[in-house]
C-alpha cells in the first residue's frame, strides 16, 4: 500500500479500516542467501538496499526483541555530515544524501528535517580547529559557514552571552544539519525491505554462528537452525557477544550513553545545538520536548541506563550555555549502549571468517549513519569489495596504524571518543 | 553509582576516573610482536556481566584501582589496589 | 462546589490567586485544582492533539490534563500540575495550548479531523514537496504541538542541590511508610522520610476511615509528631525521590518554596542526592481509569480524586454525583459522597454481584457507556442488561481498580510481574539491592496490610543493619479484601480515551496492532500512549490490556514498557542547579591576575585557567599594535610572563631515573643534577600525550613541567604508569602546580632584571643554558631554570605561590625601567611560532613524533611508553603529514589557522587535500605572518610553493614550504 495525503484523506472517510501492517512477520525460513542478525536502523537498511540495490529478495533480518529497540529509537535522533578525516568525510557526506531522498525512497515520513546544526567554539584554537572542520565539509562538496559571535547570536538570541564561563566566539552552522523521527527511520526501512520481500523475522535471537572449513554455513537461533552463507552483523551494543559466537575480539569496549527528554513545550529551539566544551547537544521535537544528551557515562556497561553524575552534568551545561531552559522539566532519561572504538570511528569490514561481515563500532555517531552504512554494507556483503565511500572503515587500522581516524584525538582508550 | 576505594572507603563515582579494561596491566614486552600489542591495546572480551576495569581515585588518593563488577547490573563486587595486583602478577 | 465541614484545608485563612486573569479565592491548605473546583471550575486544560477539553482527573502528581502556566515574565514556570501546586497569595495561574481562550480553542477544530488524524498518520503524509517539510508542514505541527512555552530568557530563580546519606531512606509517607519510619526510628536508625505532598499521611489525608479509634489524619499527625522529636529521623516533605541509581544513590527534588510566594532567602527547590545503606519503597498505588466514549469530560475523574476532594478539600467537581466502578474500593466514594450529603446519582459496578448498601440507586453488572457535555460533564448513560439509561450527572467518580505504583523498582531494568487477582502488577523482589517494598506498591490494598507490611519492611532492614527491630504494636485499622473484575474498556462506538493528554483512544491502539505494531513498545511509539508528562500512570496497563487482548495474548506475555526516571517530572535548573553563568566549571587566577586585569589586559580561557591575552599600552588601538609591541621587546630588551600555568609535577624517590626514561621516548637518566631537558612523551598507542622541560634538582629529585592543557591527564597518567605498569619502582609524585608561581623572562636583558634582584648575582658559568637551580631573591628561596620558549636568553623563576604577586610586581618595575615590560598569550604565540615551537595546536592527539620531526628522539637503548606501536607502518614516513612552517609568498600575505594546503594546480577537494594550518601570527621580527601546518611529507619539501586555502574566511594564497624554526635556527640566541 502506498502512504500519501489522499490514502489517509480516503482511510479517514471511511473508518480508516484500510491499514494493513507496515510489515509482515513471517515464519523463519531454512536457508537465506544471506542474513543479517540485528533488527536495528543498520541492519534493517542493509536489508533493504541488499534488496533494492543488489537485487537479493532471500535474505532475513533476525532480531532477538522487537525491530528498533536498540539504539535506532534511543538516540538524539541528530543527523549531519560534519566530519573532517578521511574515511569520515565521505561516508557521511554519502550518508547524508541519501537521508536527502529517503522519504521519496522509502515513502514513509521519517521527518527529516534540515533545520541546521551549529557546533559553538570558545577560544582562538578552537575556532581554528572548526574552521579546519569547515573546510574540510566544503572540501567534500558539503555545506558550512563561519559564524562569529554576532552571527550565532542572530540564530541563537537565548544563549548567554554575558555571563556564559566559556564565553561564545562563534559557530559553525551547518544548514543541512538537522533531525529526524527515529523511530520512523527503522519502521520505514523495515516496510521498505519487506516490501521487496525481505523476511523480518523479530524475538528471534541467535544464539550461535555456524562455522565450517573457516566460512560460515548458518546460525543458531533460538527459532532453529537457519542456513546462509553471508551473515551480516549489525547488533550495536552487543557486537562483543556476537563475534564471540564466530571466535573474535573486536576492538570494541561497550558504554552507556544516557539521553534526555523533556515535557512538551512551544517552539523555542529551532536549530541543533552542540556545546563542546560542556559535551551538551540540544533540540526540539517536533512534539515540542527538548531532546539532549551528552557524554558517555564513562564506564563499561550493558544496563542501557546510566547514573546521575552525567545527568546532573548535562544539565549543568544546559544551564550555563542556555539558562532559559531552566524551567523545562525532564521527563524521561534513558541509555543506550554505545559500541566504542579505539578511535571512534566505526568498522565495516570483512572478518577473518568467510562469509561472515562486520558492521560495528559506531561509539554514538550511528543514527546519522544509518541509510550510509545500509548502502555501504550491502554493497561490501553483495559485491566482497568495499563501497567507494566506505573504504576507511578496515578492521585492521588498528594493528598497522595505517588510516586511523580519530577525529576527537584521544587515542586507543576506547571510552574517550 | 559508588565504588570502594581500597584506601578510603566507599566514595561517590564523582570522584573516580574510569581507564578501561584491567587487561592493560598485562603490558607485552617491547618485542612481543605487532599482534600481541595490537591485542593488548585494542581488542577486549567486553563482557556483559563480570569484568574487572580499571579506576582512579583521581579526586582523592590517587590510587589505581582494579574494580570487579558486573557490567549488566553494575553491582561492585570487589575492588583492589592496582599497584598489589600488579606486583603480584611479576 | 464546596461542601461545609469537609475537608483539612483552614477556612479561616482565605487564599486569593488568580485564574486566566479572574480572581479566586480558596484556602490555606488548597491546591489550584481543588481551589478551582471549590470556584466550579472544571474545565482545567486542552489536550494535546485535538485540544479537547479538560479537567481534571486526579488529585496527585500522576494529573495529566490540568497543566497550567504559572507566574509571568521571565519567570514563567509552564506545564505545572493543578493537582500539586498549592494556592498562596497573588499566585498567577495561567491555562496552557489554548488559543484564544481556554472556553473557545481554535485549534479544536482538529478535533473535527480526528478522522485524519489517526494513529501515526504523519508517517503516511507530508511527504511532498520535498522543501514542504521544513518550510510548511513542521512549522505548522511545531506550533500546535507542545504544552506550555518558555519564557525564552533566563530568570532570577535559584534552585541549590545537596546531598544527603542515611541508613534507611523510606519513599512515601502514607500509613506504609509512616509504620516503617515508627520502627526504624525507634531502633535508633538513621531515617530520611520522603513524601512528595505537603503534609503526610498519603491516602489517608483522603479517606474517612479510623487508626486506632482515630481520624487517619490524626494518626498521621501523631505519628509525625513522634517522629520529629527524633533526632535520627528527617522528615522531607514535598520531596519527591525521582530515580534509584547503583550502590543506594537516590535522586529527590525538594520544592521548598514552591508553595508560596518567591523568598529571597530559600531556593524555589532543591535536587537532593541520597545515599542510602537500604531503602523501603513505600509510594503507594495510582488508580486507573475506565475507557468509554467521551471518558474525558471536564468533570469525570478517578473515583479515589473524588473521595479525596470530599475528604481532604471539601469540594466536589459538581452536583448529582455518580460512581463508576469494577472492584469494592470504588463503593467508598459512593459511601463517602452520601455520608457528606452530596447527592450520589447511582453507583454503577460492572460486576454483577455487588454488595453495598447506600442512600443511592446501585446498578449491579452495569457499565457506563458514554458521557455528554463538552466543556463539562452533563449526563451519563449506563448500560444495563435492560438497555440504555441517561443521567444528569456533574461528575463521574470512576475506578478500574489501583496500579501499585513499582516504577521505582524498575529503573535498574527489572520488570514487574502480573498478579491476577488483583489484576495488577506488582514488585518482584529483589529488583533493587537493598529495598524492601512494602503497603500499596506491593499490591497490599488494606489500611492494616499497609500498617503490617510497613513494619515488617522495617524489621527487614534493620536486621540487615544489625539492629534490634521493637515490634511496634500495630494500630487498628480496617482490612477490606480487594474484590475486582478487570474491566478495562466499555464496548460500543466512538472514542474512548486511554491517554488523556496525548489523545490516544483504544481505537488507535487495535489500529495500531492492525499496522503490526504489536510489541507494547511499538504500540507505545507508534500511536505515542504512554508518552505524555503522566509516562502512561494513569493509562499504560489498560492500554497494554486492550492490545493484549486484540492480539490474543495474556497481559504478562504483553508486558510493560520500560519505566525511566524520573518519577515525575525535574527541572532542568534543579538538576543543573549551581552551574548558571560561571558556575559551571571553576575558573583559575594565577597570582599575578589582580596586577594584569589592573593594566587592563583582556584576559582569555587557556584550560580553566585566566590567562592575559596582551597589555595594551596607551594609544595603541588593536590588538595586533600590542602584540607586535611586546615580541620586539623580548626579541630587544625584556619581558616578564606568567608561566604559573603550566603543569609542575614534583617526582622523587631512587628509582626516579628509571621512572622517567620510560616515560619520556627520550633519556633522563643521563640528565645531570642541575640540568633541565626537554622531553616529549608518548601515549600508548604511539601518538604524541605532551612534552615540556623535565628540570633535576638532584640525584633522586626532578620537577616535571607540562603543557598547561595537559597537565591534569599528563598527572594521571603518571601515576597510571607507575602503580600499574611499574609499581616496584620507587617513586612518589605530587601536583605542584599551584604552589609555585612561575614567571618567565625572556630577552636579551633578562639576566641583567635578574642580577637586579636575585640575593646573589648569576652568570653563563652559574646558569648556563639549560640549567637550573636554587637562587634566593629577597631572602626567598626560588628555583630558577635557564630555558626559553621564545628563543631569546630566558629563564623561568619559581617562587612559593604567596611570593607570586609581589614578584610579579617586582619584575615589571624592573623591566620597565630597561625598556621592557609583561607580555601575554598572543605575544608568546608569535614568539613560539617563529621558533618554531610546538603547542597542543601542533600535537592534538593524531600526531606522532614522527610528523613533528622527533621520531630520532625514541631511544632505541630502552623501552618507553609508546615506543612499540609509534613503529607501525601506518604512524610513519613519506604518506604522514609532517610539520612544516608557512610563509605567504602569492598576492595574498595572510595565513589562516584551520586553513587546507592544496598543490597550486589542484582543485580544492577532498581528496587533493594534502595538509593544514595549526598556527598562525604575524611576526613583526621576520615583517610577514608566519605560520605552522602539516604536509604530507611536508619534511622533503622545504622551499616549494604550495596553495593555502580557507573556503570558511575566504582566503586563498601561494606559501612557501619551510622549516618551522624562522628565528635563530642556528640556537644561539638563548645560549649567549
Amino acid at each position: 500500500m502506498r502512504f500519501s495525503g489522499l490514502r489517509i484523506l480516503k482511510e479517514g472517510l471511511t473508518g480508516n479500516k484500510g491499514w494493513g501492517a507496515h510489515w509482515r512477520d513471517p515464519e523463519p525460513k531454512s536457508h537465506y542467501d544471506a542474513i543479517i542478525i540485528g533488527g536495528g536502523g543498520h541492519g534493517l537498511s542493509t536489508a533493504y538496499y541488499l534488496a533494492k540495490n543488489h537485487g537479493l529478495n532471500n535474505i532475513a533480518v533476525l532480531e532477538k526483541g522487537y525491530i528498533g529497540g536498540g539504539n535506532v529509537g534511543r538516540n538524539t535522533t541528530i543527523v549531519r555530515a560534519n566530519y573532517f578525516l578521511n574515511g569520515n568525510s565521505e561516508f557521511y557526506s554519502h550518508s547524508l544524501k541519501l537521508w536527502e531522498g529517503l522519504e521519496e525512497d522509502l515513502n514513509y515520513n521519517v521527518m527529516h528535517s534540515q533545520r541546521g546544526l551549529i557546533n559553538l567554539f570558545h577560544s582562538d584554537g578552537q575556532r581554528d580547529a572548526f574552521v579546519r572542520r569547515g573546510n574540510a565539509m566544503v572540501n567534500q562538496g558539503d555545506d558550512a559557514i563561519l559564524l562569529d559571535r554576532e552571527g550565532v547570536r542572530k540564530h541563537l538570541p537565548y544563549l548567554d552571552f554575558d555571563n556564559a564561563r566559556f564565553p561564545i566566539y562563534g559557530g559553525l552552522l551547518h544548514p543541512r544539519g538537522g533531525t529526524a523521527r527515529h523511530d520512523a527511520v527503522a519502521w520505514g526501512f523495515a516496510r521498505g525491505a519487506d516490501m521487496r520481500g525481505v523476511d523480518i523475522i523479530q524475538n528471534c535471537e541467535v544464539k550461535g554462528i555456524d562455522i565450517k572449513n573457516g566460512a560460515v554455513t548458518g546460525v543458531q537461533t533460538t527459532r532453529g537452525a537457519i542456513k546462509a552463507k553471508k551473515i551480516g552483523m549489525t547488533v550495536a551494543g552487543r557486537s562483543g557477544q556476537v563475534a564471540a559466537m564466530a571466535g573474535m575480539r573486536l576492538p570494541v569496549e561497550s558504554h552507556v550513553l544516557q539521553a534526555f527528554v523533556t515535557e512538551g513545550l512551544k517552539p523555542v529551539i529551532d536549530h541543533v545545538i552542540s556545546f563542546g566544551m560542556g559535551h551538551f547537544y540540544i533540540s526540539q521535537s517536533d512534539k515540542g520536548g527538548l531532546v539532549f544528551g551528552g557524554d558517555l557515562d564513562f564506564y563499561a556497561s550493558y544496563a542501557s541506563r546510566g547514573n546521575l553524575p552525567m545527568k546532573e552534568h548535562v544539565m549543568e551545561a544546559g544551564m550555563t550555555l542556555m539558562p532559559m531552559i531552566g524551567e523545562a522539566k525532564v521527563l524521561r532519561s534513558w541509555g543506550g549502549i554505545m559500541d566504542m572504538t579505539p578511535d571512534g570511528s566505526p568498522i565495516i569490514d570483512k572478518s577473518p571468517v568467510e562469509g561472515l561481515y562486520i558492521n560495528a563500532g559506531w561509539c554514538y555517531g550511528g543514527f546519522k549513519a544509518v541509510p550510509g552504512s545500509g548502502s555501504v554494507f550491502s554493497h561490501l556483503i553483495a559485491t566482497d569489495q568495499h563501497h567507494s565511500e566506505a573504504t576507511g572503515f578496515r578492521l585492521d587500522r588498528f594493528r598497522t596504524g595505517v588510516g586511523i581516524i580519530d577525529e576527537e584525538g584521544t587515542g586507543s582508550q576506547h571510552n574517550l571518543h | 553509582m559508588r565504588l570502594k576505594c581500597p584506601l578510603c572507603g566507599e566514595r561517590d563515582r564523582r570522584e573516580f576516573y574510569y581507564f578501561g579494561d584491567a587487561v592493560v596491566l598485562a603490558r607485552p614486552d617491547p618485542d612481543a610482536g605487532i599482534s600481541a600489542w595490537d591485542d593488548y591495546l585494542h581488542n577486549r572480551d567486553n563482557p556483559a556481566g563480570v569484568t574487572r576495569d580499571l579506576w582512579q581515585h583521581e579526586a582523592g588518593c590517587a590510587a589505581w584501582i582494579v574494580v570487579t563488577r558486573d557490567t549488566v547490573s553494575h553491582e561492585v563486587l570487589d575492588t583492589a589496589l592496582a599497584s598489589d595486583l600488579k606486583r603480584a602478577m611479576s | 462546589m464546596r461542601i461545609e465541614n469537609k475537608g483539612l484545608i483552614d477556612r479561616t485563612q482565605p487564599v486569593n490567586f488568580t485564574f486566566d486573569g479572574h480572581h479566586y479565592q480558596g484556602f490555606a491548605g488548597d491546591t489550584v485544582a481543588s481551589a478551582l473546583l471549590a470556584n466550579d471550575q472544571r474545565l482545567m486544560g486542552r489536550s494535546f492533539k485535538y485540544h479537547r477539553p479538560r479537567g481534571v482527573l486526579t488529585a496527585g502528581s500522576e494529573e495529566p490534563n490540568a497543566l497550567v502556566t504559572i507566574k509571568r515574565g521571565q519567570n514563567v514556570e509552564p506545564n505545572v500540575r493543578a493537582t500539586v501546586q498549592e494556592i498562596y497569595d497573588g499566585l498567577e495561574v495561567r491555562s496552557q495550548n489554548a488559543w484564544p481562550t481556554l472556553g473557545f480553542d481554535a485549534l479544536a477544530v482538529n478535533d473535527l479531523a480526528a478522522p485524519f488524524f489517526s494513529a501515526g498518520f504523519y508517517y503516511k503524509t507530508f511527504m511532498r514537496p520535498r522543501a514542504f517539510w521544513e518550510r510548511v508542514y513542521e512549522p505548522l505541527i511545531r506550533r500546535a504541538a507542545g504544552l506550555g512555552g518558555l519564557s525564552g530568557t533566563s530568570n532570577d530563580v535559584e534552585y541549590e542541590k545537596a546531598f544527603a546519606f542515611c541508613d534507611v531512606l523510606i519513599i512515601g509517607a502514607g500509613p506504609t511508610g509512616l509504620m516503617a519510619a515508627l520502627e526504624a526510628g525507634r531502633a535508633g536508625a538513621d531515617v530520611i522520610l520522603a513524601d512528595e505532598d505537603a503534609q503526610a499521611g498519603g491516602r489517608l489525608l483522603g479517606e474517612t476511615y479510623e487508626i486506632d479509634g482515630r481520624t487517619g489524619q490524626d494518626w498521621a499527625a501523631a505519628v509525625i509528631a513522634e517522629l520529629s522529636s527524633m533526632n535520627n529521623v528527617r522528615i522531607m516533605s514535598r520531596t519527591t525521590v525521582t530515580g534509584v541509581y547503583d550502590q543506594g544513590t537516590f535522586g529527590a527534588l525538594e520544592r521548598v518554596t514552591a508553595h508560596t510566594t518567591p523568598r529571597a532567602d530559600a531556593p524555589r527547590a532543591c535536587f537532593w542526592r541520597i545515599v542510602a545503606k537500604c531503602s523501603i519503597l513505600a509510594a503507594g498505588a495510582l488508580e486507573r481509569p475506565i475507557a468509554f466514549q467521551n471518558n474525558d469530560r471536564p468533570g469525570i475523574m478517578t473515583a479515589g480524586a473524588v473521595r479525596a476532594y470530599l475528604n481532604r478539600w471539601g469540594v466536589t467537581a459538581g452536583r448529582d454525583i455518580v460512581v463508576f466502578g469494577n472492584n469494592d474500593d470504588a463503593h467508598r466514594t459512593a459511601l463517602d459522597l452520601s455520608a457528606a450529603g452530596v447527592h450520589v446519582a447511582a453507583l454503577v459496578d460492572s460486576r454483577p454481584d455487588v454488595q453495598v448498601s447506600g442512600d443511592f440507586p446501585v446498578y449491579a453488572g452495569a457499565q457506563i457507556c458514554g458521557a455528554s457535555g463538552r466543556q463539562g460533564l452533563e449526563s451519563v448513560t449506563i448500560r444495563t442488561q435492560s438497555g440504555t439509561e441517561r443521567i444528569a450527572s456533574e461528575c463521574l467518580a470512576m475506578s478500574g481498580g489501583w496500579n501499585p505504583s513499582v516504577h521505582m523498582t524498575c529503573h535498574m531494568n527489572g520488570r514487574p510481574e502480573w498478579r491476577e487477582d488483583i489484576a495488577s502488577f506488582v514488585p518482584r523482589a529483589g529488583m533493587i539491592p537493598g529495598m524492601v517494598t512494602a503497603g500499596a506498591c506491593n499490591g497490599t490494598f488494606s489500611t492494616h496490610g499497609a500498617l503490617l507490611e510497613g513494619r515488617k519492611a522495617a524489621e527487614k532492614i534493620l536486621v540487615a543493619l544489625g539492629k534490634k527491630a521493637i515490634q511496634s504494636d500495630l494500630p487498628e485499622a480496617e482490612d477490606a479484601p480487594i474484590h475486582i473484575s478487570p474491566l478495562w474498556a466499555v464496548g460500543g462506538t466512538g472514542r474512548a480515551w486511554l491517554d488523556f493528554q496525548n489523545d490516544v483512544t483504544v481505537k488507535d491502539v487495535k489500529q495500531a496492532a492492525k499496522e503490526n505494531f504489536r510489541s507494547v513498545e511499538h504500540m507505545k511509539r507508534y500511536t505515542t500512549q504512554g508518552m505524555a508528562t503522566d509516562q502512561g500512570k494513569n493509562s499504560n496497563v489498560n492500554a497494554l490490556a486492550i492490545l493484549a487482548d486484540v492480539t490474543g495474548r495474556g497481559i504478562p506475555e504483553t508486558g510493560t514498557t520500560t519505566f525511566r526516571p524520573p518519577y515525575t517530572p525535574v527541572s532542568i535548573a534543579a538538576m543543573g542547579a549551581g552551574a548558571e553563568g560561571k558556575g559551571f566549571a571553576p575558573e583559575r587566577l594565577v597570582t599575578s591576575h589582580e596586577s594584569t586585569v589592573a593594566q587592563g589586559a583582556p584576559m582569555i580561557e587557556a584550560g580553566m585557567w585566566c590567562r592575559p591575552s596582551y597589555f595594551p599600552k596607551e594609544g595603541e588601538t588593536n590588538w595586533r599594535q600590542s602584540c607586535d609591541r611586546e615580541v620586539n621587546m623580548v626579541r630587544s630588551s625584556v619581558g616578564i610572563c606568567d608561566v604559573s600555568t603550566l603543569g609542575k609535577i614534583d617526582i622523587q624517590g631512587p628509582d626516579v631515573a628509571a621512572f622517567l626514561d620510560f616515560v619520556y621516548i627520550n633519556t633522563f637518566s643521563t640528565l645531570k643534577p642541575g640540568r633541565v631537558r626537554y622531553g616529549l612523551m608518548l601515549r600508548e598507542d604511539g601518538t604524541v600525550m605532551d612534552d615540556g622541560t623535565t628540570a633535576r634538582l638532584s640525584d633522586t629529585h626532578y620537577v616535571m613541567t607540562t603543557t598547561t592543557a595537559a597537565a591534569g591527564a599528563v598527572m594521571r597518567h603518571l601515576e597510571y604508569v607507575h602503580q600499574c605498569l611499574r609499581p616496584e619502582l620507587d617513586v612518589s609524585m605530587i601536583s605542584v602546580t599551584e604552589q609555585w608561581a612561575q614567571f618567565a623572562v625572556a630577552g636579551p636583558k633578562s639576566r641583567e632584571l635578574l642580577n637586579e634582584l636575585l640575593d646573589a648575582p648569576i652568570d653563563n658559568d652559574s646558569f648556563p643554558f639549560m640549567g637550573c637551580g636554587d637562587v634566593a631573591i629577597g631572602g626567598v628561596n626560588a628555583r630558577l631554570f635557564r630555558i626559553s620558549f621564545s628563543g631569546e636568553h630566558a629563564y623561568e623563576i619559581a617562587v612559593p605561590a604567596r611570593y607570586g604577586a609581589a614578584l610579579f610586581n617586582a619584575l615589571n618595575e624592573h623591566a620597565a625601567a630597561l625598556g621592557g615590560g609583561p607580555y601575554g598569550m598572543e605575544a608568546l604565540n608569535v614568539l613560539r611560532i617563529e621558533k618554531g615551537f610546538i603547542t597542543h595546536a601542533e600535537i592534538h592527539g593524531r600526531v606522532t613524533a614522527f610528523d613533528i620531526g622527533m621520531g630520532r628522539m625514541i631511544s632505541a637503548k630502552k623501552d618507553c611508553i609508546g615506543q612499540t606501536m609509534a613503529a607501525r607502518e601506518g604512524l610513519v614516513g613519506p604518506n604522514r603529514e609532517q610539520l612544516i612552517g608557512l610563509k605567504p609568498i602569492g598576492a595574498v600575505k595572510q595565513l589562516t589557522g584551520g586553513a587546507h594546503l592544496f598543490e597550486p594546480e589542484s582543485e580544492p577537494t577532498r581528496q587533493n587535500s594534502i595538509g593544514y594550518v595549526t598556527s598562525v601570527g604575524f611576526s613583526p621580527t621576520e615583517v610577514s605572518f608566519l605560520g605552522m601546518g602539516f604536509l604530507m611529507n611536508g619534511r622533503a619539501r622545504h622551499g616549494e610553493t604550495i596553495k593555502l586555502i580557507d573556503h570558511m574566511r575566504g582566503i586563498e594564497t601561494l606559501c612557501e614550504i619551510c622549516d618551522p624554526v624562522f628565528h635563530d635556527p642556528e640556537g644561539g640566541k638563548p645560549r649567549g
